[in-house]
């Protein structure tokens, strides 16, 4: 019972990243029809100067706002460099394009920092403290839990409350109509972007100091348990993307820690199957035919 | 929504205008450049030109797949190492290498038929995840089943020493090659008849296809197992060569890179898979060789990384039928004049 | 189609062309030795400078190509200087294939030195066979390497894993007798060496698990082990799984007594690894044959360090620079005693023919019939987060010779640092 407990709490730790990640793949996707297939290596490269920052300065804060900025920075620049002149009467054009991104950001992070694995420290201790004997959280999942879900509010505010949030749901749904009443569709769509790969660069920041630190291809698995977490949520459903990611941390958390480490790269394939060919709008998607589009 | 499959369909358009050429010509041309290299190379020359050889077999498999066919694969990577595991472990109870290759592409046939199946019912970044978690399952495998596959360490090939007459790089080259070419050969025999039609049709337009009587799920599952072939071809080519399977050998990037060969190349076109064959091999020699003049380790590898990801990157941009496609208004100027 | 074929012939012209003008021919006769002339020995190397287990084990080469300038700086061997090629492989057996081929038949190295890794190194054994190339001083600790009759050009240096699990497993036998002794190795031959090696004392342990160096989360493996309630852990890791594996213990709240193998033991870079946890690795046992790095009294040490300072850039002094030295100082022996008249039979020869006296606590166990390195260990623990020797040194085979004290003492090393002929 006490493995259960421990079990399930990291895997709603590692889930509730996921989440985080699933939702920067959710955002773009429903802003631009195309999934981010580049969104774990933009998030390693932010990762990366976040914590050269964190070396300069000595301040692991200092560095933790600069990956959000870089984060925002970078999803723009991709947007407005690349992604806005990609052609996109084939679907797979923009995935394409996503995977030569990830080479090129693999490539120089390599050039510039090196293969080697550097560590990455946790601003919290990852010890984890007794609840009743059991040595179930960490301070550093504590904080884990409280940025996700500060994510998830924010976003919903955003999206809900704001016309910045109006009108970007307005450009992603009807750009056509949108534009004829005056909205910047060009411009909402850049910023979908910039958000998305910042909520990318959070995901990172999070999930780097539980494996073996800073390398170029870190986020390679993560991008696929996320992509995983998506799809079962359903590309078109934020709310979905986030129990998707908590069901996915789940699901590997248990079938690690009863079946082994390495069955988990197996049921995350098992379930991309199952879901995309049983209930392919995801578990909690209501609009039809997502896939095909 | 045109122009990408304006440019994909007068890409490939050469290969019916092609028809009168016999394809025996280019293999028996083929065949003699190929022996004729291998007894002027130097030895590791030798052995990089056995590795295009290999390459070219998935290369050429890809482009029908994905040129021809529309649909993306980030998965042969993981159907190479079925080849490679299935001539590995057969080699090492019975050593019997022809028999062996033959196994190896059926068995690899038969796991390309089951992800085939599942992937006609997919489209666009759907089928590209789901191809990218076959893609990085290979090392969960291999240490999963350990006893068979000896995890991360992989498995050493047993092979008979060639015939005295020639060094081991020769006949490795002569090998794959002659592998390659068959390849190739029965590819352009394929494609240019019904198959090839069906294909051209299911990617340009499904529903005109199903009109027409085609059925879409059946080419697409047809032209995965035919790729899906051509790539355990490919993954027992390189257990010979390198006498050793591993995980490593195939890892996410060498999906990537496959995808990138086509792409440059030209997207449904076998000069084009010859040509990303080429690079494939060509590309991380001249890094390192820059890398090495540079005295700089972190060049090495990183740098044709980059340059592939920037060449496929700007080849999407700018031309998304491949390098190939560039030369499109001439050919389609000449083809009207006929 | 003609323009096909016309391309084909055009690219495959192109890439022999583009080929073989870097490539520097098969001119050699069948007479010289490759990688031999008048004033050269090229050797070349495998090494992980990159990937999951490159922390640490990066800094090797480097230091070994440092003493190799440094006997360079002094006139060389026989008037040859050594140039010592180094390629990365990531740890990734795949790589080794490629970059071994590139180092045999394009580099026309004279031997292979020093190939790093039980997984990495085991695929290029045929290889290297068939092309009669040296493989001296392997830098891993498997038994394949001694199989005289199979390869005979192919010789060790670590002490073997066995030999090594049976030495820390005896010290577990003493010291924690009663406790509950559980495994933690690399899912390979090395993992599966040692805990031979740690069953021949023990018997069977409480709990095994295993890791893959591709798979860096180690969090079910460690929680398994602290579920069975385990008080001591043997790791078979390298460094930055044996990081990995302590600092997530202590994350679910699990402390046992670790004992680790010599090969993932080096502080240094464990406590970088680390970083903030570094505390954890107060009192970990692991082992060693070499002088420890922070011994400044040691006269190898003392060589070591105005080698490093030359010759290294001053790279930070830890065991990973020791044993980079030592291999090269152990090559340089062999180079000595091989002679003037330098082949690849004859370095195998001389190898052969043993009699090294070195920096190890205990003899290398070179002859015609054992190509295994150093034959023994002595332990060490980490107080103040420097390691140190404790007790004696011991020796034993791969076999159920029991585990014995070693009383010599190591020799001093010659007035100017370098082997005499």
């Amino acid at each position: 019972m006490d493995r259960f407990l421990f079990l399930t709490f990291d895997g709603l730790s590692r889930g509730a990243v996921y989440a985080a990640f699933a939702l920067a793949l959710v955002l773009i996707w429903r802003a631009a029809r195309i999934v981010n297939f580049a969104q774990g290596a933009m998030a390693v490269a932010t990762a990366y100067v976040a914590y050269s920052v964190a070396d300069a300065t000595g301040s692991y804060w200092l560095g933790f706002i600069v990956a959000l900025v870089a984060g925002l920075l970078l999803g723009a620049g991709v947007e407005r460099v690349v992604m806005r002149f990609v052609d996109h009467s084939s679907p797979l054009n923009g995935v394409v394009v996503a995977l030569g991104l990830v080479l090129i950001i693999q490539g120089v992070l390599g050039m510039v920092y090196g293969n080697e694995f550097r560590p990455a420290t946790a601003p919290f201790s990852r010890d984890g403290f007794d609840v009743g004997g059991i040595a179930l959280l960490s301070n550093y999942d504590l904080f884990v839990f409280g940025a996700v879900g500060a994510v998830v509010v924010l976003l919903t505010l955003l999206f809900t409350r704001t016309p910045t949030g109006l009108r970007m749901r307005a450009a992603a749904f009807a750009p056509d109509v949108s534009r004829l009443l005056g909205v910047p569709v060009g411009g909402m769509l850049t910023l979908g972007w910039a958000l998305a790969a910042a909520v990318g660069s959070l995901a990172g920041m999070l999930v780097i100091p539980t494996e073996l630190g800073l390398h170029p291809t870190a986020m390679d698995i993560v991008f696929i348990s996320a992509f995983t977490a998506a799809v079962v949520g359903g590309l078109d459903s934020p709310i979905g993307s986030v129990l998707g990611g908590l069901i996915v941390g789940l699901l590997l958390s248990y079938i690690s820690g009863y079946l082994g480490a390495t069955v988990a790269p197996m049921a995350v394939l098992a379930l991309l199957v199952v879901v995309l060919l049983g209930r392919p709008d995801g578990l909690f998607s209501r609009s039809a035919k997502a896939r095909t589009a | 929504m045109t122009i990408v499959k304006d440019r994909l369909k007068s890409a490939t358009a050469a290969p019916t205008r092609a028809a009168r050429l016999n394809p025996l010509i280019v293999l028996v041309v083929g065949a003699a450049i190929i022996v004729a290299l291998t007894y002027t190379l130097p030895p590791f020359r030798t052995y990089q030109l056995a590795t295009v050889g290999a390459y070219l077999c998935v290369t050429a498999g890809l482009t029908v797949l994905t040129g021809l066919n529309g649909q993306l694969s980030l998965g042969h990577g993981a159907l190479m190492a079925t080849g490679a595991y299935t001539l590995a472990l057969w080699q090492n109870k019975f050593n019997l290498l022809a028999v062996g290759i033959v196994v190896a592409i059926l068995v690899t046939t038969a796991v390309g038929a089951v992800i085939g199946l599942a992937a006609a019912r997919l489209r666009g970044p759907y089928l590209a995840g789901l191809t990218l978690a076959v893609a990085v399952v290979v090392p969960s495998i291999t240490s999963t089943f350990d006893e068979t596959f000896n995890s991360d360490q992989g498995l050493s090939v047993i092979l008979n020493p060639p015939p005295e007459s020639m060094t081991v790089e020769q006949w490795q080259a002569w090998l794959c090659w002659g592998a390659a070419l068959i390849t190739v050969f029965a590819l352009t025999i394929l494609t240019r008849g019904r198959f090839g039609r069906d294909m051209r049709a299911v990617r340009d337009d499904e529903t005109a296809a199903r009109l027409a009587g085609i059925s879409v799920a059946r080419t697409q599952v047809s032209a995965f197992v035919v790729s899906a072939a051509c790539a355990g071809l490919a993954g027992a080519l390189f257990a010979v060569i390198a006498q050793s399977v591993s995980p490593g050998a195939f890892p996410l990037t060498l999906s990537l890179f496959l995808l990138m060969a086509i792409v440059i190349g030209g997207l449904g076109r076998l000069t084009g898979a010859l040509i990303g064959a080429l690079l494939l091999v060509a590309l991380p020699a001249i890094a390192h060789e820059i890398g090495e003049s540079a005295g700089s380790q972190r060049l090495e590898g990183n740098l044709a990384l980059t340059f592939f990801g920037v060449v496929l990157v700007v080849v999407m941009l700018a031309a998304p039928g491949g390098l190939a496609s560039l030369r499109i208004p001439f050919r389609r100027f000449r083809t009207k004049k006929h | 189609m003609k323009r096909t074929a016309t391309v084909l012939v055009a690219a495959v012209l192109l890439a022999a062309a583009g080929c073989s003008n870097s490539g520097n021919g098969s001119g050699t006769s069948s007479a010289d030795t490759p990688g031999v002339t008048d004033t050269e020995i090229v050797v070349g190397t495998h090494m992980p400078l990159t990937g999951p287990a490159a922390a640490g084990y990066s800094k090797i080469a480097p230091a070994t190509k440092a003493y190799f300038d440094y006997v360079n700086a002094n006139g060389g061997i026989h008037g040859r200087k050594i140039t010592y090629k180094i390629m990365d492989d990531g740890y990734n057996p795949a790589n080794t294939q490629q970059v071994v081929r590139q180092l045999v038949l394009q580099d026309k190295v004279f031997a292979i030195l020093n190939g790093l890794g039980t997984p990495t190194h085991s695929g290029v054994l045929d290889f290297l066979k068939t092309n009669r190339v040296p493989d001296l001083f392997v830098a891993s600790g498997s038994r394949s390497w001694n199989q005289p009759d199979k390869y005979p050009g192919t010789f060790g240096f670590n002490p073997d894993y066995t030999v090594e699990g049976k030495i820390l497993a005896t010290h577990v036998k003493e010291k924690f007798a009663g406790k509950k002794v559980c495994f933690l190795g690399q899912d390979d031959d090395f993992g599966r060496d040692s805990l031979a090696g740690i069953e021949k004392v023990l018997g069977p342990v409480a709990a095994k698990q295993t890791y893959v160096t591709s798979n860096p989360n180690v969090g079910p493996q460690m929680g398994a082990l602290k579920a069975a309630a385990c008080e001591v852990v043997m790791l078979a890791t390298v460094p930055g799984f044996t990081a990995l594996s302590i600092g997530t213990g202590a994350k679910i709240g699990f402390k046992p007594q670790y004992v680790v193998s010599n090969v993932g033991s080096d502080p240094t870079t464990l406590a970088k690894t680390l970083g903030p946890a570094a505390g954890l690795l107060e009192g970990v046992v692991a082992a060693n044959y070499l002088p420890l790095a922070n011994d400044s009294a040691n006269p190898w040490i003392q060589l070591y360090t105005k080698v490093n300072s030359q010759y290294n850039n001053n790279a930070e002094m830890d065991n990973n620079v020791v044993y980079g030295m030592s291999v090269a100082y152990l090559f340089v022996q062999a180079l000595q005693s091989a002679g003037k008249d330098l082949t690849r039979d004859g370095i195998i020869a001389a190898v052969q023919k043993g009699g090294f006296t070195g920096p190890g606590l205990v003899p290398v166990r070179y002859s015609a019939t054992d190509h295994s390195g150093y034959g023994g260990e002595q332990l060490t623990t980490i107080e103040g987060g420097q390691a140190k020797y404790f007790g004696k040194a011991f020796r034993t085979d791969d076999k159920d010779a029991a585990v014995e004290v070693y009383e010599s003492s190591p020799a001093a090393p010659p007035a100017n640092g370098i082997p005499a002929a």
